[in-house]
């Protein structure tokens, strides 16, 4: 069991080593977990769960978030509670039924049910039973990370128009497929001499029915072509509006004089095709934004105070009033800004700034929100809060840069502005020309000009862009990259250039130990066996290299400085090992100190992701220009950018120095695409023409960010752009097959020789062909 | 004449009982987790019951 392919029984990644390993587990807490989920016979969950290979697995971590649950839990009436939780570890059904198993055998849980889909948890329980910590505390074991959140808040304005729109859909849907049967029966009439009595009577049933439905079909068109003829401006939902109106009060007209005309059909069957690509196109962003919001929720942690009288408790960031002193443990995210009162670590600002050294940190260092303390616990007195810190300031500037953005007009727009005035002048012309200058009456002058509007009415041109949109997005979802802007993937097909962070974009975000001669096994050794007792990145990393090291007894941690043990090895800076100051090394690196031996230098980098070096050279083969625009040292931004072939590179490049620069180039006419993943990337990321964040990533530059993508490769973002180009290139093939019906159907419609018949097959067929055109796109399925 | 005085109607509530059955199933959050549902179905606990009523899940 213990050999180097064993895999840990509960967690499944592989043993090294070490205690525990003699039973299969890799760790106390997997050892706990298991013999927890066997307790209460529920092992099944081994033999059915598929974990995913890319996810990390569901793994105990010692200290979990102390998110203060009480906040949020609701008193239901009937003496019950109810609390809502994201679930982080969440892969199968295997997964819910085992949360779902362990908390209902908990006493005083009423309820609890898992969605898959948003990997949410919904429980009730009473609550003089027990309290949701103890009740959630097996699930917690087990490996699964659980935040509560405010379904409120997240039952989120995009949410409810959702389901608005699928209730439109369904009632539409009803009344076409109803409509359509009466219709079949009309048009059979014609060939069959169907008396004007019984054509009346269906005429009639068909308006009762289409009628009612029209008028909730079309609420989500006619609010946004209103919204946007009271901003002077005109869009696809106009022409739609005056098409679906105009052609159910011509039916009605038609219908109360008995005339042969009704055009029911056509106006339910238009709203319902219309209705299904908004739905998608809602639920496809919809799921993105779900995902985001689901990786946000995870990140919010609370902050430990210290109060004056010497009592801890857990407060959101937010609630932190400056002046208090907060404690950050070792291996903790800052929550807030603050200058160190207490205690020596070492500081990861690598989000913040782009940096992959750990700085040292001592009382007095300054602290910002979103570093993370490494070695040991610190105390702050919190200098800064909410929009008071620099965070808050770099969202400014994000926010700021966005504006830019938000001028960009999808194609869709484009063509819906000089599209609706067209067909507006078309159909008034043709009234015009058939009653002044063919000396028609006006009413059937006023049907013709009627019939110029429905053929022209943009079913296939409004469901051009929304298709290709949910089928591409949906691809890519697939793939793990989430579309989280309408406009992202028009804008993606559209760029020339790309450039890249490197601190956690092109690289993995860790250090690795550097194979280059000035170490030999055996000092590899000593120092592993020092370094196992660290959470320090260097020392990790040096621990990595050698995975079945015996690590040493009675090591002792000198924060910011390095370890020490009783037999006079000492593993750290240079300083701290005794080497006299002389040349600063290109990368970070850690000095073994031996009693008789002399000192040994391990050095260190950041590794470029896995395909760093593939996906640059795919890029290039794409046409596109590659750039690298780093926080880092310039020396070692040039030493990254050879590794991976970049030729173009910037070092030293603050928030603002990024900005300038994609400013710059978008002011050369160049369209950028911006990778990046910190804090200090998100005003770039902003700024950008688009923009891509990796999952694992700062929050507010997942936030900023067009796309997201999942994984620890770089390939998706090729996947990305070859989508996105292929998106466009369906996208303006579906706007020619519109548009070249409407060439054909309009003289048609002009000559006075359309029937509802002729209407309804062509605008279904013409929406049909958009819509298979779209599902080209599907290809690449997993 | 007859046959269609009765069948119209007759398609006309059958299709609204089909809608009115949607838009039920809609409320009472059946559509919320469709990939739970698909999973679901291959564990035979009998402890999957349906949510109490009132409740909207989320």
């Amino acid at each position: 069991m213990t050999g180097p392919a064993a895999l840990c029984r509960h967690c499944g990644t592989p043993l090294e080593g070490g205690s525990g390993a003699e039973e299969g587990f890799c760790c106390a807490g997997c050892a706990a977990a298991h013999h927890l989920i066997s307790a209460q016979g529920l092992d099944l969950y081994y033999r059915r769960r598929s974990l995913d290979p890319a996810a990390p697995p569901p793994r105990p971590e010692a200290e979990d978030t102390c998110a203060i649950l009480s906040d949020h839990v609701v008193p239901l009436p009937g003496g019950e509670a109810s609390l809502s939780l994201m679930v982080e570890g969440v892969q199968c059904g295997a997964c819910v039924w085992l949360i779902e198993s362990l908390l209902t055998r908990q006493p005083g849980v009423t309820w609890a049910r898992v969605n898959l889909t948003t990997r949410r948890l919904a429980l009730r329980f009473r609550p003089e039973g027990a309290d949701p910590d103890t009740i959630l505390a097996p699930v917690r074991a087990v490996g699964y990370r659980l935040v509560p959140f405010d379904p409120e808040r997240l039952e989120s304005e995009d949410h409810r128009r959702e389901r608005a729109l699928l209730r439109a859909m369904a009632v539409t849907g009803f009344a076409a497929g109803n409509v359509m049967l009466l219709s079949v029966s009309v048009w059979a009439g014609h060939a069959q001499g169907m008396g004007p009595a019984t054509r009346g009577l269906l005429h009639w049933v068909s308006a009762l029915v289409a009628l009612p439905a029209v008028v909730y079909g079309l609420r989500p068109f006619a609010a946004s072509a209103l919204a946007a003829l009271r901003a002077g401006r005109t869009n696809m939902d106009v022409p739609i509006t005056i098409g679906v109106v105009l052609t159910s009060a011509m039916s009605l007209w038609e219908t109360i004089h008995n005339g042969p005309h009704a055009y029911f059909d056509s106006a339910v069957s238009l709203l319902f095709f219309l209705l299904i690509g908004r739905y998608l196109e809602a639920r496809a962003r919809g799921r993105a934004r779900n995902a985001v919001e689901h990786l946000l929720a995870l990140d919010a942690r609370a902050v430990l105070v210290i109060d004056p009288d010497g009592s801890r408790r857990m407060v959101p960031p937010r609630r932190v009033a400056v002046g208090q002193t907060v404690l950050v443990a070792a291996g903790e995210r800052v929550g807030i800004d603050g200058l160190v009162t207490e205690g020596c670590s070492d500081v990861e600002s690598g989000l913040l700034t782009g940096e992959s050294v750990p700085v040292a940190a001592g009382p007095g260092s300054p602290l910002y929100a979103g570093t993370i303390n490494l070695t040991a616990p610190l105390r702050l007195r919190v200098s800064a809060v909410g929009e008071e810190t620099l965070l808050a300031g770099i969202v400014r500037m994000m926010e700021l840069a966005e504006q830019g953005r938000a001028r960009y007009v999808a194609l869709a727009e484009r063509v819906a502005r000089w599209y609706a005035p067209v067909v507006h002048l078309t159909a008034l012309s043709t009234f015009v020309g058939w009653s002044l200058l063919a000396g028609m009456a006006w009413q059937p002058a006023l049907l013709i000009a009627v019939s110029v509007l429905i053929v022209t009415c943009p079913c296939a041109l409004a469901l051009a862009v929304p298709v290709v949109q949910v089928v591409a997005s949906g691809r890519l979802m697939r793939r793990g990259v989430l579309v989280k802007s309408a406009t992202a993937l028009e804008r993606l097909a559209e760029i020339d250039h790309v450039v890249f962070d490197k601190t956690g974009t092109l690289t993995a975000g860790r250090p690795l130990l550097c194979q280059d001669g000035g170490w030999n096994a055996d000092d590899l050794a000593d120092a592993a066996a020092l370094a196992v007792r660290s959470t320090h990145p260097l020392a990790r990393a040096l621990a990595a290299a050698a995975p079945q090291v015996r690590p040493a007894e009675a090591v002792v941690e000198h924060p910011g400085l390095g370890l020490s043990s009783p037999d006079g090895v000492r593993l750290g800076s240079r300083a701290f090992v005794g080497v006299a100051d002389s040349d600063e090394g290109a990368g970070p690196d850690l000095w073994l100190a031996r009693p008789g031996r002399s000192p040994v230098c391990f050095s260190f980098a950041d590794s470029p992701r896995s395909d760093a070096a593939d996906t640059i050279a795919a890029l290039g083969r794409l046409g596109l220009s590659v750039e690298l625009l780093s926080g880092d040292r310039p020396a070692i931004a040039a030493g990254l950018a050879r590794v991976v072939g970049i030729t173009d590179w910037r070092g030293g490049s603050g928030p603002a120095a990024k900005v300038e620069r994609l400013t710059a180039l978008a002011a050369a006419g160049r369209r950028v695409l911006m990778v990046g993943d910190g804090l200090n990337d998100a005003p770039a990321l902003a700024a950008a023409h688009v923009s891509i964040s990796p999952a694992n990533g700062a929050d507010i530059s997942r936030a900023a960010a067009d796309l997201v993508f999942q994984g620890a490769r770089l390939a998706p973002l090729v996947e990305a752009i070859g989508v996105a180009r292929m998106a466009r290139s369906l996208t303006r093939q579906n706007f020619a097959l519109a548009l070249g019906y409407n060439l054909l159907a309009v003289p048609l419609a002009i000559g006075g020789v359309v029937t509802p018949l002729i209407a309804a097959i062509a605008m279904s067929a013409s929406s049909l062909l958009v819509i298979v055109n779209a599902l080209r796109l599907t290809g690449g399925r997993r | 004449m007859e046959t269609l005085l009765m069948l119209i109607p007759v398609a006309l509530i059958l299709g609204g009982l089909g809608l009115a059955g949607f838009l039920w199933s809609l409320r009472s959050g059946q559509f919320d987790d469709m990939d739970g549902a698909a999973q679901r179905i291959l564990f035979d606990d009998d402890d999957d019951a349906p949510p109490p009523p009132g409740h909207r899940q989320e």
